[in-house]
């Protein structure tokens, strides 16, 4: 029953938003894996992320591509937390974790890695100022050093910030840039993999063609 | 010819979609042929090239046949898409979201005036009323840093994706004249011209061209390749623009020069913007085209000196 709302979310909302109201200008979607276990590392300027993320998936695969998303956030209410949980499938987080229980933290992300899912993960942790790139955190490395089967995939997006930012419900549209980057497979430790994926990032921001904003970082 | 098909397209228009279409399988062909001739060569862009041809004529000839409301529904849409591609390369303020969000709604207005056959607002609208509110809309918000660059991006935007391409629509409400062409004959016309005006430019400048024109905005532009282009579009426009038009040859003549001149420099502006912006392409909708601007940058020009041209003789 969730899967065909997910699919019907993404084919009757998700996509014509995208593509229609917003305009994207994609670079190596041929890149983009269809089956996991694998883990889409994206920037985060906005809640249109996930969906143009989602939008760039089959039909058929949606249902593999799970949001990992801040639980504080996402099931602060109970319309919210029906919509995540059941429609978008998101893996909920707590951003707040006891420092003791680190590996119960990613126990869900790591089953659903077992299953074969994609996750997408913003590993800026909030959406912060718009089109700003915040700090980078650890929390992919710890989820994949172990594992031998799973590819991270930088994934830049540029242009939603403006569309949709934080603290606004007025959506503007505007084209944005999505480039999918090289899947990074070696993790030898936290801090190489974080500058790793900081210089994919940098790169990929080379290809975007949306203009960055004048007036903010 | 199908006797069902003329009762439904006038005459010389349908011999027009014909033409056109015939070019296409012509170069499809073509294509086949060089690839299998050269198969160490690499024709992908080409390929795209054409076969985004297929789909955008498809689109066009669709539209155009389809009820005249349904028509300027689509051209209205490729303002906005023009427009939104515009206004996402270009540099902007996060406040200024807001102006940008009327600016959108206007299209659909100014839409509303054209199928409602109201010239006198048609033509006023964007240049007077949309050109005093967003300036006034941008004093409301009050950030005055950025604000002339701001208040000039946005209404330059407006006027070439806008008020410049609707008038290719406008064609269509124009009385019919020439009865054999029908009210298609004229956005016909215009888009083959302007378009044919792309390729005959490129040609002849492929084959002749050494001097360059404008070396510091395009360094691919020669002038064998304009003045080839002229030469052919403005010919062949004294001999179609008789057939599609209430134009007469001589009239056709200067129809050509105008719109092989304008889509010379339509095509020249949105290469200095990209240049300004150091970015290749204002998008990556059309494979092997780029963007929507990429490939309207032409007809934004052509169009309204097309139709004034026609008006003021016509009209």
């Amino acid at each position: 029953m969730d899967r065909i709302l997910k699919m019907l979310f993404v084919l009757l909302i998700a996509k014509p938003l995208v593509n229609i109201a917003l305009g994207i200008n994609l670079r190596r979607l041929e890149k983009l894996p269809r089956q996991g276990p694998c883990i889409l590392a994206a920037n985060h300027n906005s809640h249109l992320d996930v969906l143009v993320l989602l939008s760039l998936f089959p039909i058929s695969s949606v249902h593999r591509v799970r949001p990992v998303a801040a639980a504080d956030y996402f099931l602060s209410n109970r319309l919210l937390a029906w919509f995540s949980l059941h429609v978008l499938g998101i893996i909920p987080l707590q951003r707040t974790p006891d420092r003791k229980n680190l590996d119960s933290l990613f126990g869900q992300c790591a089953e659903s890695l077992d299953h074969g899912e994609i996750l997408i993960i913003f590993p800026e942790g909030s959406r912060g100022k718009p089109e700003v790139m915040g700090t980078i955190k650890k929390g992919i490395y710890r989820l994949v050093k172990d594992r031998q089967d799973c590819a991270v995939m930088p994934v830049m997006m540029r242009g939603l910030g403006r569309s949709l930012p934080r603290g606004t419900a007025r959506l503007v549209p505007f084209n944005c840039d999505v480039v999918i980057g090289q899947s990074i497979r070696e993790f030898s430790d936290p801090a190489a993999f974080v500058t790793r994926l900081q210089a994919d990032f940098d790169e990929l921001s080379s290809y975007c063609l949306t203009s960055t904003l004048t007036d903010e970082g | 010819m199908d006797l069902s098909l003329t009762s439904f397209i006038p005459e010389h228009s349908l011999l027009l979609m014909a033409a056109v279409l015939a070019t296409l399988i012509i170069s499809q062909l073509i294509y086949y042929w060089l690839s299998l001739r050269h198969q160490d060569r690499d024709y992908t862009e080409l390929q795209q090239r054409i076969s985004s041809w297929w789909w955008m004529i498809a689109i066009v000839f669709v539209v155009l046949l389809l009820p005249l409301s349904y028509t300027i529904f689509f051209i209205g849409f490729l303002s906005f898409m023009a427009l939104k591609e515009f206004l996402s390369i270009v540099p902007t303020r996060m406040t200024d979201r807001r102006v940008i969000f009327w600016a959108y709604l206007s299209i659909p207005i100014q839409y509303y005036w054209m199928s409602m056959g109201w010239y006198g607002m048609f033509i006023i609208f964007i240049p007077v009323y949309i050109f005093l509110f967003l300036p006034m809309v941008l004093v409301i918000i009050g950030e005055t840093k950025g604000f002339i660059r701001s208040a000039g991006i946005i209404h330059w935007g407006m006027m070439l994706t806008v008020f410049c391409l609707s008038h290719a629509g406008y064609l269509l409400l124009l009385p019919v004249k020439n009865e054999q062409a029908g009210a298609i004959g004229l956005v016909l016309f215009l888009l083959v011209m302007t378009q044919f005006n792309d390729v005959c430019q490129y040609v002849s400048g492929k084959l002749f061209g050494r001097r360059k024109i404008v070396p510091r905005v395009s360094p691919n532009k020669t002038w064998a390749g304009f003045i080839g282009g002229i030469i052919t579009v403005t010919a062949i426009s004294a001999w179609l623009a008789p057939w599609l038009t209430p134009l007469d040859w001589q009239q056709g003549l200067v129809a050509g020069l105008i719109i092989s001149v304008g889509g010379f420099i339509g095509d020249l502006v949105i290469s200095a913007v990209k240049r300004d912006l150091q970015i290749k392409d204002t998008g990556h909708l059309i494979p092997g085209h780029g963007g929507i601007l990429d490939r309207i940058d032409s007809l934004m020009f052509t169009s309204p000196l097309f139709f004034h041209y026609l008006y003021y003789l016509h009209y």
